[in-house]
């Protein structure tokens, strides 16, 4: 039960500014979500060959730059590296499952948020505002970015359990609603080698996707899928290397509303999110209908 | 053929296919269509009847039974609130629908809870002048099918209580069939006589706790922040429904335990959804503990409660208060000996009979038919409910006091003990005679 | 005009200003400026006001109305003039879903479109919409009037009662017990005399009917499989 939010640059110029212009539609989804919020921000992307992972440890004393030279030692790779608060960001010239293995191996209380060559993934337990203060969202540049405010329904409260969830390679979830078949469905995934970390339906949702894309599904035919074999109320927004993707159950109760000018594409649970964001008065506004899927995706 | 014969004739019954279940096949192989009954779960359950009491003797020293005090009144809906709800007693009278009852016994509810210091309920339905009038303090009920729903009764009522499940029947929407609605009933839920009514199992305008939030400040914008909200859930997963109201903003929780009754479901209903009462108090409990909110956002427990020792048992658990439905009417004389042989005539008999939705009670509380209605004389009804709730009162004082409490509210759950294991593991509390909560450890 | 800005002021603010009518009238013309699509704008109203919104509304907007007419120039949020009793309510813009939930009175006008749900379980309420509705509209519709201009989504009118709806485009399907029915001169004079009450220039004669096949009013077991 939350609040989701997400906005689509279709004007370049305004990248520079995307940290500032989420910020508040972030904030203004603290009385949807006041457990925990995340974000997905996508920019600065890493070339070909290249993979950016972001990385987080419990422990804000981690030795991430120890971390970053043996990784360069031990694989002989380029690595270039940053930290924002307990989450580092790893650019690295090498593939997700070298780094994967590696990591597991070498550093197993690391965990991974994201890998792809674009995507960053930033989640806390707390409110909004905290946790956009903690990463200084206002500051970050990119070409899109969506987020999620939770209000727990029955899984714990926990960094583990915040959205947005990860689902390959430049790829995440955010969720409102509750899914009512997703233990049985999270034992299936299991056996088809999908990993979770929490007890969290919204995190099914995601790895549902992930197995559906590794099967080669676009995301068209996974979303199709999902509509087929999820099971309760959902209002869904996918983060792509390229866009972001909004579906919403065929009952359709939790809500969702887009907006879009020559600018940008926003989503939100509700309108007062979108308020801050320049010429919105004017902008073309509707919600989803169900079961129906809308996605924007600049050129690769 | 009468057991005596069986016995000796050497017939064996199947454990299996008893003869309810029997009838039950016959009956359903008959109409086609699954059993509708009102009251309760009929079933064996784990329940208070479980637990005792560790009484003071030399470790504690008891209150004094009849001059020493005990304090039995509650405020509920202390957290947002400008007027809490003060009541004497922490036995409330839980929603029941003019519709499902008949003016008459609304009415006897209204003035016995008045009497003896607490508050009613109305139901889905709508609110009657007669109830109000006779209500000194009355809740007032916003369910999903908000029949009879308007923003004056909304003002008039002294707090709301938002209606998300029901102990009988968590998940399912309610229902009156059309022998009930007569001109009346039809003219408050803006339906035509005589036809079957489908109550709703959601709100029409909200769903999930993010929404609850919002609709919460829409009645308390509405009512200028005067009154309490509750919210009532009948018990399944009773610890993440509880946090998730206390999230959303309640005031008040109140859980329905399977036990709770109701006018009109179907019989699978009420006998394969849900948790006992005696299971859901601590996962209540648990949850509002674990928030910091325990006492702060105020519980009412209902479903099954039907003496003082129940009324204590609930509190020890960690109740603020309970609240009481078919208890209450039993109090009124439904199901009365006194019309054994009216009741056999409807295919029934006197403490049997729960086919409430026909609406031909002959104890004339749940009908609309204004001959049967007449029975129940409310000034009567009112006065025999106020006595019952004066005894379940006291009964629960003299257990409290005998566990050394000046107040019903600090019995807590060590002063209890279980008799059997599953008891014991649902309550959280030993097994009597040993430190053993199943499930806890050792 | 009163003025209430919400960019300084509280939604609280705004309403007690509002209630605070009710017993003694001091000011009947009310403007909101800046809602930016906040909840529970004013709501519960009980008199006899004027309440401009100018901007775009959240959830609930002008729930449970009595005698007032609001107008919100903009889009409305879920459940606008829920459970309303009388009085107007205009939406200049679209309203989001579950619009006129359970209202027993009034006339409520949505310019643009509706979303899903609109007019569930309405029980008396007009509601004249000039574009289209969701699906699931008129869900459970005891009584009143539902004018759509536009088109309708799935299930129009799923186990109706007594509501008669219009649509003049296409509907993309009727729910359970929901049928069409003739239009006769009182229904053509019916639907004139609403259009004109909503402001909105249509032909009645390009409208269709419909209502409830009434088959579902009492269980029957060969019915079963609409349960």
């Amino acid at each position: 039960m939350c609040g989701i939010v997400g906005l689509y640059l279709k004007n370049p110029a305004l990248e520079s500014r995307l940290g500032e212009l989420f910020e508040p539609m972030l904030i203004a989804m603290t009385d949807r979500g006041p457990d925990s919020a995340g974000f997905a921000i996508y920019g600065d992307e890493v070339g070909e060959g290249w993979t950016k992972l972001t990385l987080r440890h419990p422990q804000a004393s981690f030795d991430w730059a120890g971390l970053a030279a043996r990784m360069q030692a031990d694989l002989g790779v380029e690595l270039d590296w940053f930290q924002n608060a307990n989450v580092s960001v790893f650019k690295v010239s090498s593939d997700e499952a070298s780094l994967r293995a590696y990591l597991s191996e070498q550093a197993p209380s690391v965990l991974i948020l994201s890998v792809g060559q674009s995507i960053e993934i930033l989640k806390e337990v707390g409110l909004p505002e905290q946790i956009a203060e903690t990463f200084q969202l206002r500051k970050m540049k990119g070409s899109h970015i969506i987020g999620h405010t939770r209000m727990a329904t029955e899984s714990a409260v926990t960094m583990e359990g915040s959205h947005p969830f990860s689902t390959g390679m430049d790829l995440c979830l955010v969720h409102n609603g509750s899914l009512s078949n997703h233990n049985r469905l999270r034992e299936n995934l299991k056996r088809e080698g999908i990993r979770f970390e929490t007890e969290n339906d919204s995190e099914v949702a995601a790895g549902y996707l992930t197995w559906r894309l590794r099967q080669g599904d676009s995301l068209q035919t996974a979303l199709e899928h999902a509509l087929q074999d999820l099971d309760g109320f959902f209002t869904f927004t996918i983060g792509t290397r390229n866009g972001f993707a909004v579906m919403r159950d065929p009952i359709a109760c939790k809500p969702a509303v887009l907006a879009e000018t020559e600018d940008y594409v926003a989503m939100a649970s509700e309108y007062q999110a979108l308020t801050t964001l320049p010429g919105i008065e004017n902008a073309k506004v509707w919600e989803p209908e169900p079961a129906t899927f809308y996605i924007w995706e600049r050129d690769a | 053929m009468s057991n005596e014969t069986n016995w000796t004739s050497g017939l064996r019954e199947s454990a299996t296919f008893d003869r309810n279940t029997m009838a039950e096949i016959r009956r359903a192989a008959e109409t086609g269509i699954y059993d509708i009954r009102g009251f309760g779960a009929k079933r064996k359950l784990p329940h208070f009847d479980d637990l005792l009491f560790l009484g003071a003797s030399m470790s504690r020293y008891p209150l004094e039974g009849y001059r020493e005090k005990c304090n039995t009144s509650v405020t509920l809906g202390t957290r947002f609130a400008k007027k809490p709800v003060v009541l004497d007693i922490p036995v409330t009278i839980a929603g029941m629908s003019f519709g499902a009852l008949s003016a008459n016994a609304k009415e006897a509810l209204g003035r016995g809870a008045s009497i003896a210091g607490t508050s009613t309920t109305t139901g889905d339905g709508g609110m009657t002048p007669e109830e109000r009038g006779q209500s000194k303090t009355l809740v007032y009920q916003y369910l999903p099918s908000r029949y009879g729903m308007n923003p004056d009764d909304l003002r008039k009522a002294d707090a709301i209580e938002v209606v998300l499940g029901q102990g009988a029947k968590p998940g399912g929407g309610g229902m009156l069939l059309g022998q009930k609605i007569t001109d009346r009933v039809a003219q408050m839920r803006n339906l035509p006589k005589g036809i079957d009514q489908r109550s709703a199992c959601r709100h029409p305008d909200w769903t999930g706790p993010d929404d609850l939030a919002i609709k919460i400040l829409e009645l308390r914008e509405i009512t200028d922040w005067q009154v309490p909200i509750y919210i009532k859930v009948g018990a399944t997963r009773t610890y993440y429904d509880v946090k998730l109201a206390v999230k959303a903003g309640a005031d008040v929780i109140v859980v329905d335990g399977m036990q709770g009754g109701t006018a009109a479901t179907q019989d699978v209903f009420i006998e394969h959804v849900g948790i006992p009462t005696l299971a859901a108090i601590p996962q209540a409990v648990q949850a509002l503990q674990e928030m910091g909110m325990h006492r702060k956002v105020q519980l009412i427990v209902s479903g099954g409660i039907r003496n003082g020792a129940d009324v204590a048992k609930c509190m020890a658990l960690g109740a603020d208060a309970v609240a009481i439905g078919t208890a209450a009417l039993i109090a009124l004389g439904c199901n009365h000996p006194k019309y054994d042989e009216e009741f056999r005539k409807i295919g029934s008999a006197a403490g049997f009979y729960d086919d409430y939705q026909e609406g031909k009670d002959p104890a004339g509380i749940s009908t609309q038919d204004p001959e049967l209605s007449q029975r129940l004389d409310p000034v009567e009804g009112g006065r025999k409910l106020a006595n019952y709730l004066r005894v379940l009162t006291l009964e629960a004082q003299t257990l409290a006091r005998a566990c050394g409490k000046n107040d019903l509210r600090n019995l807590e759950p060590e002063d209890l003990v279980a008799l059997t294991v599953e008891s014991a593991a649902m309550a959280r509390v030993p097994l009597a005679g040993t430190q053993w909560i199943p499930g806890q450890g050792f | 005009m009163k003025s209430i800005d919400l960019a300084v002021a509280e939604v609280r603010e705004l309403n007690q200003a509002l209630h605070d009518q009710a017993s003694e009238c001091l000011e009947r013309e009310w403007e909101v400026l800046n809602p930016k699509g906040q909840h529970n704008l004013a709501v519960g109203i009980d008199q006899n006001l004027s309440v401009e919104v100018r901007g775009h509304a959240g959830y609930f907007c002008a729930g449970m109305n009595k005698k007032a007419h609001i107008t919100v120039h903009g889009n409305a949020g879920q459940g606008v003039a829920e459970n309303m009793m009388s009085g107007t309510v205009r939406i200049k813009g679209d309203a989001s879903q579950a619009a006129g939930a359970t209202a027993q009175g009034g006339l409520l006008v949505i310019e643009g479109n509706a979303g899903a749900r609109c007019g569930i379980s309405m029980k008396g309420v007009d509601i004249v919409v000039k574009g289209s509705v969701g699906h699931m509209s008129c869900f459970m519709g005891q009584s009143g009037r539902l004018v759509v201009c536009g088109d309708a989504g799935e299930a129009l009118g799923d186990s109706l009662y007594e509501v008669r709806i219009y649509v003049k485009g296409e509907v993309k399907s009727l729910g359970a017990d929901c049928i069409a029915k003739e239009m006769r001169p009182e229904h053509l004079e019916e639907l004139a005399e609403l259009l004109n009450r909503a402001g909105i220039d249509e032909d009645p004669a390009q409208f269709k009917r419909y209502g409830s096949a009434r088959q579902l009013y009492n269980f029957k077991v060969d019915n079963v499989s609409a349960y």
